[in-house]
């Protein structure tokens, strides 16, 4: 059975990520499951200096979803090159490093700082809602993609993968900017803006009174973008938002997807990306496909 | 790993009592995380209140959707879970030990006096109104009550009951809601003595890959966040910002 794909470049060994900012650094899952048996690990967003991130609370758990106000908590690139890459470098996975710049310089800058071994590909996050400068504000904003992603482009040899918002009203010409702009791949969806709000103080309960949705209840949300995505660029999608099982996986391939990734998930179960792997073999057994490339945008829109 | 409940009954009003089956080892101020079910999604995390031979037991507060699924629970039903998680309390020997708990910051305490083994542990703890666990904690060491309403004994907060005896101990251990923790650990600071404290925050995961139980720890004159999960729940009460 080959369940290997490729993404602009960078060859992984099945389809299946986990998403930045839901997986640390790996060790934590490192005591739950082999990190080399994953398709790639897409580490928490990197900024140029760390950040201590947002004041608590930073969840907030809704049915089937969660939102997050964590605000890129991370040690920054150098504290990632020194203190976090030796131990994944330890281990047979693909690592996609997600950089959150203020400004196109500094997006230019980390690409450069991590065109090096032990990083197998850049992720370009322009759609993180949890921060005031840089974040979604130049996701919203297709001649920013653009910008940013030629940028990375110029300052790396790595696959670059540009990490689009839900937050928009036209996924398409947001894919489009950043194929436009050089970008290897993209990934979508990061987490949908929403809000909470304690009915008892009248207050909302995140200070930034918006938060990132995500979870279980975000699926049908991100496959109809990953689909119109798929749709409007020639670059490979890598799908994202709620995958909780491998239906949900195969779901997003179906729709196009080169692979996907499970995000919030991994905090509700720590095995459930070996469970997903599993679970895409046997689909694969019941179904006779004995390439995972032939799953890939098998939709038929004909009912 | 899946668990089966062996018991679960309330104790007190809105306080529940499970019992489960249980092989791992675990230090006192550790917790688990449970599936608690229903239209939840992320596991809960509960303090562990005691460990006998093979049987775990936690005691909590119906709070939400998650405790209300959780207190429904029969014993024979089997229980998803992770744990034990989290750097629990320091254990210190040969020592005169002060004990501090308030509401449901009462049970994971329980754990720690029984593991504690000292010949002088004081015990103080707080509650609103209904008092529970008591004779539980009269196994190991000398208790003192305050209710909120004076229904049993001292009336007021749990940290009236210290300032006596706070001069002849050599070490605190605190766990309860933040403004009585802010209390203890001004009260131990001017006494100069050494004082733990497990803290709680919102959790996600629970093993220290999410970052949103973020706590604030001194640094100089600055600050930084560690993680309630897995650098905590237990933290110097001196290093925490309450």
């Amino acid at each position: 059975m080959k369940l290997d794909v490729e993404i602009g470049g960078l060859r992984l060994k099945n389809p299946v990520m986990v998403a930045s900012g839901t997986f640390g650094f790996g060790k934590e899952y490192s005591e739950y499951i082999d990190l080399s048996k994953l398709g790639a690990i897409m580490v928490k967003g990197l900024t140029v200096k760390p950040r201590e991130g947002n004041p608590p609370p930073r969840i907030y758990e809704t049915p089937s979803g969660i939102l997050n106000s964590v605000g890129l908590q991370n040690p920054g690139i150098d504290g990632f090159i020194k203190g976090e890459l030796p131990f994944l470098k330890k281990y047979d996975v693909a690592v996609i490093a997600n950089i959150a710049g203020e400004s196109v310089d500094e997006f230019a800058y980390m690409a450069k700082k991590l065109d090096i071994d032990g990083v197998h590909a850049i992720e370009v996050n322009v759609s993180c809602p949890n921060v005031k400068e840089g974040g979604m504000a130049f996701g919203v904003k297709t001649e920013c993609i653009n910008d940013i992603t030629k940028a990375v482009k110029k300052s790396t040899n790595k696959p670059v993968i540009v990490k689009l918002t839900p937050n928009v009203g036209d996924i398409a010409i947001c894919a489009k900017a950043a194929e436009d702009g050089g970008a290897d791949a993209i990934s979508l969806i990061n987490t949908i803006t929403g809000m909470v709000i304690d009915i008892n103080t009248r207050k909302p309960v995140f200070k930034n009174i918006y938060a990132g949705l995500s979870g279980p209840a975000v699926k049908p949300i991100a496959l109809k973008l990953v689909y119109e995505a798929v749709k409007s660029v020639t670059i490979p999608v890598i799908g994202m938002g709620g995958i909780s099982s491998a239906s949900d996986a195969i779901e997003f391939m179906i729709a196009g997807a080169k692979a996907i990734a499970v995000g919030t998930y991994n905090f509700v179960d720590p095995y459930c990306t070996m469970k997903i792997i599993e679970g895409i073999k046997e689909y694969m057994k019941l179904n006779n496909i004995d390439n995972i490339n032939d799953l890939i945008g098998s939709l038929s829109t004909e009912i | 790993m899946l668990k089966k409940i062996i018991s679960n009954i309330e104790i007190s009003s809105g306080i529940y009592k499970m019992v489960l089956e249980w092989e791992e080892k675990a230090f006192p101020g550790q917790f688990i995380m449970l599936n608690c079910g229903g239209r939840t999604l992320l596991k809960r995390p509960m303090s562990i209140c005691d460990i006998d031979k093979k049987i775990l037991t936690i005691v909590y507060q119906l709070k939400g959707e998650g405790t209300k699924n959780l207190s429904k629970m029969k014993p024979g039903d089997s229980i998803e879970i992770t744990g034990p998680h989290g750097h629990g309390f320091d254990i210190f020997k040969n020592k005169k030990i002060l004990i501090v708990g308030g509401g449901v910051g009462i049970p994971p305490l329980l754990y720690l006096t029984k593991e504690l083994k000292s010949e002088k542990i004081y015990i103080a703890l707080g509650f609103r109104s209904e008092i529970y666990l008591i004779d539980e904690f009269k196994k190991y060491g000398e208790v003192f009550i305050a209710t909120e309403d004076g229904s049993h004994g001292k009336c007021g907060y749990v940290t009236d009951l210290i300032k006596d005896i706070i001069d002849d101990i050599d070490i605190i251990y605190g766990c309860g809601p933040k403004p009585m923790l802010k209390a203890l650990k001004e009260m131990a600071i001017k006494a100069k003595k050494p004082c733990q404290i497990s803290v709680e925050e919102r959790m996600g995961c629970g093993i220290g890959a999410c970052m949103v139980c973020a706590c604030k720890i001194k640094d100089k004159d600055n600050f930084h966040y560690k993680k309630v999960c897995k650098d905590g729940p237990v933290f110097w009460a001196e290093e925490v910002e309450i």
